[in-house]
């Protein structure tokens, strides 16, 4: 079983992003199970969401408290939410920011971690760019696709198809599109340093 | 059809295919999301005919279903904790008058102090309302008991919630077998009133009744809900026939043969203990777990058959019965009398406290050594609760107990569960 943690705040996305994860993971005929951690129905706010994949039905029901991958979608929350916590040692880390781990004070914990598993994205910055608007869920899940292999861009397409439509999908394909180039990308230089 | 969507959308578009005629409303969460999806069916046209009525309160929700019903009328309604218990007086009513209103209970705790999150309190509160209450573990089976408590209430003219927890299933994304509007015809035939209020052939109902004939009346809705123990798994096996799968039934036993230990739970709690007791097995422990899906009526003679060979009986509950301890528990003591069993009563998952594999298997191991209190509080915090009892010791205006609660634990923005 794979599991997914992703941080932020409300209004965001957050919850729609472990939605359409679950969806896009069902596109490829796995079993998905997305939920949300309601602490607080405020834009703004803390919020967390969670997504679990495996090969068969999924009957826990506990939150994802040692995930295999975690995708912050709102830097600000690391001087507020212990994000990492329970963080496999091997896990993925995507953070959205224009900055560096070391830059963002994170040097340390990137330090003892594979590299090949740790990415930033300025996703907020792709989703002004291609729907208008600052919000970074969409282009980090296509990141977070790219950085793990875990699921295919055709499949968070057809997510972004089951959640919008018009020029509001039409924008969130782009953005997924260049946040997936952009990642593979950048991934295939890590492993050539590596 | 396979689909992967929200628990709240996929009842809503298995209340769509039985076909309702008249859907009440009014928001309030967790339960939100089914009768929104409901509302904008009925407006786009892909309903018809029914009739979605927004509604100013729970109390005119559960009213206009009662009208609705007494017309002839298959009518739904959706809600959740305090605005279930600020329809109780029509409730009652409803299952009173013999009214087969199906409703989702999308299950959250009551307060105060107020919290939006999962626990039963709100339908065990309801337990003596007359109504037959059935409890969903996944969001496919909360589908496919829909489609069953119409048929089920509307057989014995009487009303059925489908309890469903909130959130962890209302808001889960997860995939279910969506049926066909043929196979939910096949199974589930137009309404065909017992009583119905039609000025071609006038009555009334709800006629007032002393006491020469109250307890009669009484007594068979006590008789109808006793008929129920022997339809609902018939519906369950005609629900297989149709639509293929295992869904419904009084109860379900997992992993019980030899068990030594046996848990007892409702809803979606019982895919953790699942999950927790195939853990255990692997290791050589006899455990197993029975899940009640029948609350109301409660299968007395079906959970005694499972736990009976059973040496003791955890009953992991998300309620609790302040001055006494369990409410399942107290049904399952009772199905156990006589026998020679240890009886152990979890109050667990309050408020939406998440109910860990790590706690469940620290718990059943205390359990299996007999090492359990007869009544335990699942992961309660006592530092917080004895330094709360201390301050209501030494300082008379102590203050209220939940603020200070709060401040002791400072900020729960920071814990993710």
């Amino acid at each position: 079983m794979f599991e997914l943690r992703i941080h932020g705040r409300g209004g965001q996305g957050v919850v729609t992003a472990a939605e359409m994860f679950s969806v896009a993971a069902f596109a490829e005929g796995r079993h998905a199970q997305a939920f949300p951690s309601f602490g607080s129905e405020r834009m703004g706010a803390p919020v967390v969401s969670f997504c679990r994949i495996d090969d068969r039905e999924i009957r826990l029901r506990e939150p994802i408290m040692e995930p295999d991958a975690i995708i912050i979608q709102d830097t600000t929350l690391l001087h507020q939410v212990d994000v990492f916590a329970g963080l496999k040692k091997d896990g993925y880390i995507l953070l959205n920011t224009g900055r560096s781990f070391e830059e963002l004070g994170l040097g340390e914990l990137a330090g003892g971690r594979p590299p090949e598993r740790l990415c930033t994205l300025s996703a907020t910055e792709l989703g002004l760019k291609h729907i208008g608007r600052p919000i970074p869920n969409v282009p980090l899940l296509a990141g977070f696709a790219a950085l793990s292999g875990l699921i295919r861009l055709e499949s968070v397409i057809k997510a972004i198809g089951e959640k919008f439509s018009g020029k509001v999908a039409d924008g969130n394909i782009a953005a997924a599109t260049e946040a997936y180039k952009l990642i593979k990308a950048r991934m295939a230089e890590v492993t050539q340093h590596a | 059809m396979l689909k992967q969507i929200e628990g709240s959308r996929a009842v809503a578009e298995a209340i769509a295919l039985c076909r309702p005629e008249v859907i009440c409303a009014y928001p309030i969460s967790p339960q939100t999301h089914i009768v929104e999806a409901l509302g904008e069916m009925v407006k786009a046209g892909e309903l018809t005919p029914c009739e979605f009525i927004n509604v100013e309160s729970e109390f005119a929700a559960m009213s206009v279903a009662i009208g609705a019903s007494a017309t002839g009328a298959r009518a739904y309604t959706a809600t959740a904790s305090q605005g279930l218990l600020f329809m109780v007086e029509a409730v009652y009513n409803a299952s009173g008058l013999g009214l087969p209103i199906v409703m989702t209970v999308a299950n959250r705790a009551i307060g105060a102090p107020i919290n939006i999150w999962n626990d039963h309190s709100d339908a065990l509160s309801q337990r003596d309302s007359g109504w037959m209450q059935l409890f969903a573990e996944t969001n496919q089976e909360a589908l496919d008991l829909h489609i069953q408590a119409f048929k089920l209430a509307e057989e014995l003219s009487l009303p059925v919630m489908v309890c469903m927890d909130g959130f962890i299933l209302t808001h889960a994304y997860e995939r279910v077998d969506m049926p066909t509007q043929q196979q939910v015809d096949a199974y589930l035939p137009p309404y065909e009133p017992r009583q119905v209020l039609d000025p071609r052939e006038p009555v009334s109902i709800g006629a007032m009744v002393g006491p020469e004939a109250f307890m009669e009346v009484r007594y068979l809705a006590h008789a109808k809900q006793m008929q129920a123990l022997e339809r609902i798994p018939q519906l369950a096996a005609e629900f297989k026939q149709v639509f293929g799968r295992d869904s419904g039934g009084l109860t379900h036993s997992y992993r019980a043969e030899d068990a030594e230990t046996m848990v007892v739970a409702m809803g979606s709690v019982l895919g953790t203990i699942k999950d927790t007791i195939d853990e255990m097995r692997a290791d050589g422990h006899k455990i197993g777990v029975l899940g009640i899906t029948s609350f109301r009526p409660f299968p007395l003679a079906q959970v005694r058959a499972a736990l009976q060979n059973a040496k003791r009986v955890v009953v992991l509950e998300k309620s609790l019965a302040v001055g006494i301890g369990g409410i399942l528990s107290t049904d399952v003591r009772m199905a156990l009398s006589g026998l020679h069993v240890h009886g152990y009563t979890v109050v667990a998952g309050l408020g939406g406290r998440a109910i860990t594999r790590k706690s469940l298997h620290k718990l059943f191991r205390e359990a299996e050594q007999d090492a359990l209190e007869h009544l335990t509080f699942l992961d309660l915090d006592w530092d917080v609760v004895n330094k709360q009892l201390e301050r209501e010791r030494t300082v008379r205006r102590s203050g209220p107990a939940a603020e200070n609660i709060l401040r002791d634990i400072g900020t729960v923005a920071s814990k993710i569960a």
